[in-house]
């Protein structure tokens, strides 16, 4: 195969970098297989899928400083917050609702993300309401004058929330240190973007007084590119960025969706065909960072990773109902 | 309550107004939103001269959006700062109810205790100021229902200054409701020092043997009058100021019902599953036996809310003639 031209570098991704960005990706996509196995054999209630959008998420999340920035995401970053410290272990940890689920042990449905630990703000199912909290945490990291950037993540279906947009208005007027990111995989479960939004996601952004670019979300290094400059620019006193990074989902909605009903199967295999992930390996292999046998040789280390993550989950202990009653206030207790 | 003694009188608006302005000048995490809360300094004045004292980045003008006004107040709170949301009447707080109820109220529970949220909303509410269906209304009900959420309506100026500062320092989120007819009618003497009022603690504001009332907000003002009516023919009754609507202190009323083996609560609230609903029934399971006549209620009456016309404002509101006369019926029965 004739070397392709390097995209990476450029961007300042080194080859470890691009050995990470692309072992995340196949974590997420071997954690949402098993999820999915785990369903079908009746251990696992619900199920959110994050396959198609691996790379949107990755891309972007991997613009962002761990450890320092905040994350606000919603329910499909399976990918994202992979990135941002879960592990595989953790993730099933939370789709069985186990006690030492990171996010709310055992409390929330699977995929509501949270973990003080790892920056990333408790989220609830109501669509868009993390955006606002996204915008509240910028502006104290602006007025404390701390160089940390906030990122949220929501999908297309978000944008029509009247949260999403007070979140674009205060982070316009305020010039917030805050990066939105729109995937948009087409689908609000079954509404179309065609009958979601008037115009298109990144237009929006002139509105609110910030700029909005587009690009293709089933590419991990554009979505790197995109994030980082925004991120960026966002550290940098700019103000904040709207992005809408195209991509689709492989799956329904969940796994109490059928998307059988409104999208067909051709629609969806054609979707395939821009899989995110075998794109990676074609450009890896094109750029001489990994070969055949690595890349079969990372499948199978991961999927192995993945499967002792799950194992260890199912084995761990359920929440103790005695201990239902806490956390509802730091100092009273309830009956 | 006052430590060294010194104490001035003041209404309830400019109480709040100074304690607020303290607590600002102590502690540099604390902001204020709102919309008006900037260059007007409120529309009741509570944080006049604020943005001159503090500035544009702790006197935070938002834009009108109540739902906004209370999803970034909980971002703040979530990176350590010490937000104070003005909701400018508490009839427009209900585009920020979800993000009050199913955000702010359920972080903590739902993160397992990894997240919690120190958070004040402060909600001016209450009838008697001629502002109809839409700056009338009582709230306390929709929110003291959720878990998560503390809810408090101190009536006087010492217990508003005392449970602010309890709410500030409250690591919840809490919702502050400030009866707009109090504001400037009642006045009280206000500890200079810095005090706190504990939740769930209710106040007895009266003694007495032979009934027990149970009010807060503007309601407590016209029972206390109503019972002083009474004494004059040798009826005593007990006024229990509940101040904290959620926790609520249903010990004192017990114990108060088991001497007075009368209760009547009193709140402009719609009737209809408000607070006195909860009172009624928490002292018909635990105090059905000290009972010596029926639970009553004077509460709102069943319309969507409080009409414009003087006339029908005063049919709408309970006044102190009504009270007085239930409270006759009841020592009575």
């Amino acid at each position: 195969m004739a070397k392709g031209k390097d995209r990476h570098t450029e961007l300042g991704l080194k080859e470890e970098d691009l050995i990470e960005m692309y072992r995340y990706m196949l974590t997420a996509r071997f954690c949402d297989e098993r999820q999915w196995g785990l369903n079908r054999m009746g251990k696992a209630p619900f199920v959110v899928p994050v396959s198609g959008h691996e790379a949107a998420q990755v891309g972007s999340a991997w613009a962002f400083e761990r450890g320092k920035d905040v994350f606000c995401p919603y329910y499909r970053d399976l990918a994202l917050v992979l990135v941002a410290g879960f592990t595989p272990k953790d993730v099933f940890l939370g789709l069985f609702g186990k006690a030492d689920d990171p996010s709310s042990g055992g409390r929330q449905m699977p995929a509501h993300w949270g973990s003080s630990r790892h920056n990333i703000v408790t989220g609830s199912s109501p669509i868009a309401t993390q955006v606002l909290h996204a915008a509240g945490v910028a502006l104290a990291k602006k007025l404390k004058k701390e160089d940390a950037v906030v990122g949220t993540w929501f999908g297309e279906g978000g944008t029509s929330e009247g949260d999403w947009h007070g979140a674009m208005n205060m982070a316009g007027i305020h010039k917030l240190p805050l990066v939105f990111v729109c995937e948009n995989n087409q689908y609000a479960i079954s509404v179309h973007e065609s009958k979601q939004v008037a115009g298109r996601v990144f237009e929006r952004a002139k509105g609110y007084g910030m700029p909005g670019y587009e690009g293709d979300g089933n590419d991990v290094l554009e979505s790197y590119r995109l994030t980082k400059d925004a991120v960026d620019r966002a550290r940098a006193g700019e103000g904040p960025t709207l992005l809408e990074l195209r991509t689709y989902r492989f799956y329904s909605h969940t796994s109490d969706d059928d998307d059988r009903t409104y999208r067909t199967k051709e629609e969806v295999e054609e979707a395939k065909r821009r899989d995110p992930i075998p794109a990676f390996e074609t450009y890896l292999k094109t750029v001489d960072v990994l070969d055949d046998d690595k890349i079969a040789q990372m499948r199978e280390e991961t999927k192995t990773l993945v499967s002792e993550g799950a194992k260890e989950a199912e084995e761990a202990d359920w929440p103790d109902p005695s201990t239902a009653t806490r956390h509802v206030y730091a100092d009273l207790e309830v009956e | 309550m006052a430590g060294n003694g010194a104490a001035t009188e003041k209404n309830v608006v400019q109480t709040i107004h100074d304690t607020l302005f303290e607590e600002m000048k102590r502690d540099d995490r604390v902001v204020v939103l709102g919309e008006d809360v900037g260059a007007r300094g409120g529309v009741f004045r509570v944080t006049h001269g604020f943005l001159k004292e503090f500035g544009e980045d702790r006197v935070i003008d938002t834009p009108l959006d109540e739902c906004l006004i209370a999803g970034v107040a909980i971002g703040l709170a979530v990176d350590g700062l010490r937000p104070v949301a003005e909701f400018q009447f508490a009839d427009f707080i209900f585009p920020g109810f979800n993000q009050i109820v199913q955000e702010a109220a359920r972080f903590r529970y739902r993160s397992n205790g990894d997240f919690g949220l120190p958070l004040v909303m402060r909600a001016p509410y209450g009838g008697g100021v001629h502002g109809a269906l839409y700056h009338s209304q009582s709230i306390e009900a929709f929110f003291a229902h959720v878990p998560g959420l503390k809810v408090v309506a101190p009536s006087t100026p010492h217990d508003a200054k005392g449970m602010l500062l309890q709410a500030m320092d409250d690591p919840d989120p809490v919702l502050y409701l400030e009866h707009k007819k109090t504001y400037r009618l009642i006045k009280g003497e206000v500890p200079e020092e810095r005090y706190t009022i504990p939740f769930g603690k209710a106040d007895i504001k009266r003694e007495g043997n032979d009934v027990t009332c149970v009010a807060y907000g503007l309601m407590l003002h016209h029972c206390l009058e109503a019972a002083s009516r009474l004494a004059g023919d040798g009826i005593e009754v007990e006024v229990i100021d509940l101040r904290s609507l959620y926790p609520l202190d249903m010990d004192t009323v017990l114990e108060s019902v088991g001497k007075t083996s009368k209760v009547m609560i009193v709140y402009e609230d719609n009737k209809f599953l408000g607070l006195g609903a909860e009172v009624a029934a928490q002292v018909a399971e635990k105090a059905m036996f000290d009972l010596d006549g029926p639970i009553v209620r004077i509460g709102g009456p069943h319309v969507p809310a409080m009409p414009y016309s003087p006339s029908l404002e005063r049919w709408f509101l309970p006044d102190v003639d009504r009270i007085e006369q239930e409270m006759r019926k009841l020592a009575e029965f």
